[in-house]
């Protein structure tokens, strides 16, 4: 999984196989400085992980001692409807805001990328949203997505276009949303403007010597070295939009006609409204299988169009 | 463009069409920016509005008059001041906590040798993929055995036990730091605490300032864990305090805006006064922070 770092992951040298007195010593002081990653690890990641498969197969209120029940959780999710629903509307989001959004970072990336006079004046500008987040902007886009008095409608409404309801209709709901998302695309734009700026200049003048014009330079030289940077982004960027729920939590509570009830909200719900750990934690359970199914895909996927330099790829 | 033929012709087309495109740039960029900043002007505006003024149709961009007193009134509709000392406790909490166990374990990483390290850094990565879900529940039942919900621990003990993209991103940053100064040092008896605290953690000033401001901005903003954890209001982060205002007054978006702005602020000012850190942060990792 790590080869799709930017970052080249270099290793120091490593110590010999046999350990001397001294190497004996080294290795101690290793895991002791590495000690409170190690027990977070145990009890937080991977105790949790364990723990939560466990507390999958019971009926827990935690209120009461949890009961076993075998498989019955799985087989009451395989017959929620709201289950597919839930997560239907979480890979529509991740896919919408996903795609539209590296669309949209990598064009502003483009954009500051040629020398522009004020670019750190655009870049804090198209950056800053990204950096504000949580329930103060979700409040905020309520505001401007509002039917009536909302700034999108008065926008539209110069041109004479009535604009939906953006929040209350089932079907404009969840484009709202990504729409919404977009706004924070400064993120990834100021990982892909640091990764313009590091593609070697001999690359444009040699394809401009071999007769490039500005197209076949963007396809033949920018994506192909970018593509790392870009695979990198979709992965992490498609893995925190699946779980996120708090814009949603606020903004529509999953509504209207659970059009915006994503994965997170509906464990939310499950675990901490109705108290039913043992339900939640299948459904948990079930979104990580599907994370790690979904990041394979996009790692095979990846060996058509991502280029790592030093690779010998036909 | 293609009409003026002056000579040398293609010289001068392929100037024009520079000038084309930096003429499309500007404009695009301008346009862009309008739309970046419009939100934020609305929201400072519609904070500065009087509640009849905040629905009116067609809405106006600019308040009639300026309510400046909305600031104040929104914050004394619920106990902000105690929201505020609460999130400053969570928040101070967490980047002291990750400063440290983060410096610490990106040492261990970056610096010494041990057996099984290659993997353990493997593991370590990978704990980015775990979805928040999977592991709320199991770490909620623990806290609660351990009698610790409706307490702000929960939201404080983890970031005493590193996080994954800090390690990373520490670790990365320490590994540019020449090794001859830890063989000199060691020569002169410094033993690894001191080379950490004496020799790399000065050098590493700005990848620190990264950890704590992203660290900072994501606790400050975080809602799920207070909602989860927390019941009483006089432990309620700002975060959650908004919530429970918005909950309670829906229909005063001026006086809602006007908290949500001063929520803002601290990361606003952060954000501005030390932007480059930020820039240097996701490109020594190329992650976004969050």
């Amino acid at each position: 999984m790590t080869n799709a770092q930017p970052t080249p992951i270099t290793t120091p040298p490593k110590g010999k196989p046999k350990l001397g007195g001294m190497a004996r010593k080294e290795e101690r002081s290793f895991y002791l400085f590495i000690l409170p990653w190690i027990i977070g690890f145990l009890l937080f990641d991977a105790g949790a992980i364990i723990a939560s498969f466990g507390i999958s197969f019971t009926n827990w209120s935690a209120l009461s001692a949890p009961s076993y029940v075998g498989t019955l959780n799985y087989s009451r999710l395989i017959a929620d409807s709201v289950f597919y629903k839930a997560m239907g509307n979480s890979l529509y989001y991740g896919l919408g805001s996903v795609g539209l959004g590296t669309i949209v970072s990598f064009l502003l990336a483009l954009l500051l990328n040629q020398n522009v006079w004020g670019m750190s004046l655009f870049r804090t500008i198209f950056y800053l949203p990204s950096v504000v987040s949580g329930i103060a902007v979700a409040i905020l886009w309520i505001m401007i997505l509002h039917q009536d008095f909302g700034l999108i409608n008065s926008f539209l409404a110069w041109f004479g276009i009535k604009g939906p309801g953006w929040l209350v209709q089932p079907q404009w709901a969840m484009p709202s949303l990504i729409l919404m998302s977009l706004w924070s695309a400064g993120g990834s734009m100021v990982i892909y403007l640091a990764g313009l700026q590091s593609v070697p200049t001999h690359l444009y003048e040699a394809a401009e010597i071999d007769g490039a014009d500005t197209f076949q330079k963007f396809w033949t030289v920018t994506v192909p070295m970018m593509s790392p940077v870009i695979l990198y982004n979709l992965i992490v960027g498609f893995i925190a939009s699946i779980q996120g729920f708090v814009t949603v939590y606020v903004m529509t509570n999953g509504g209207p006609a659970n059009a915006t009830l994503v994965y997170g909200l509906y464990i939310y719900r499950t675990a901490f409204i109705n108290f039913q750990m043992g339900y939640a934690s299948a459904l948990a359970w079930v979104l990580l299988v599907v994370i790690i199914l979904i990041t394979v895909v996009q790692f095979i996927v990846a060996r058509y169009w991502v280029y790592y330099e030093g690779d010998l790829k036909s | 463009m293609q009409t003026s033929v002056v000579y040398p012709k293609r010289q001068l087309g392929i100037r024009g069409r520079a000038i084309a495109g930096k003429v499309i740039t500007y404009a695009l960029l301008l346009l862009l920016s309008i739309s970046f900043v419009l939100p934020f002007l609305w929201m400072v505006s519609t904070s500065l509005k009087l509640s009849q003024d905040v629905f009116t149709y067609p809405p106006s961009f600019f308040p009639n008059s300026f309510e400046w007193t909305n600031y104040p009134r929104g914050w004394r509709v619920l106990p902000f001041n105690t929201f505020l000392i609460n999130s400053l406790i969570v928040t101070l909490a967490n980047v002291a906590g990750n400063i440290l166990s983060c410096s610490l374990v990106a040492f261990g990483f970056a610096r010494l040798n041990g057996r099984g390290r290659n993997i353990l850094f493997l593991l370590l990565l990978a704990t980015l993929m775990i979805p928040r879900e999977v592991t709320i529940i199991p770490r909620f039942l623990m806290f609660s055995a351990a009698g610790l919900t409706n307490t702000l621990w929960p939201l404080v003990l983890p970031a005493w036990f590193g996080y994954a993209f800090f390690i990373f991103l520490l670790r990365q940053f320490f590994m540019g730091i020449p090794l001859d100064l830890d063989h000199s040092a060691r020569i002169d008896g410094a033993n690894n605490w001191q080379i950490l605290t004496q020799i790399i953690l000065p050098l590493s000033q700005p990848a620190l300032a990264s950890v704590a401001i992203f660290a900072f901005i994501g606790n400050w903003s975080n809602l799920l864990d207070p909602l989860i954890y927390l019941r009483s209001t006089e432990l309620y982060t700002l975060a959650l305090g908004l919530n429970l205002f918005r909950g309670q007054n829906f229909t005063q978006f001026n006086l809602l805006m006007a908290v949500s702005i001063i929520t803002l602020i601290p990361v606003l000012l952060m954000f501005f006064f030390s932007q480059k850190l930020f820039v240097q942060g996701v490109s020594l990792t190329g992650m976004g922070g969050r």
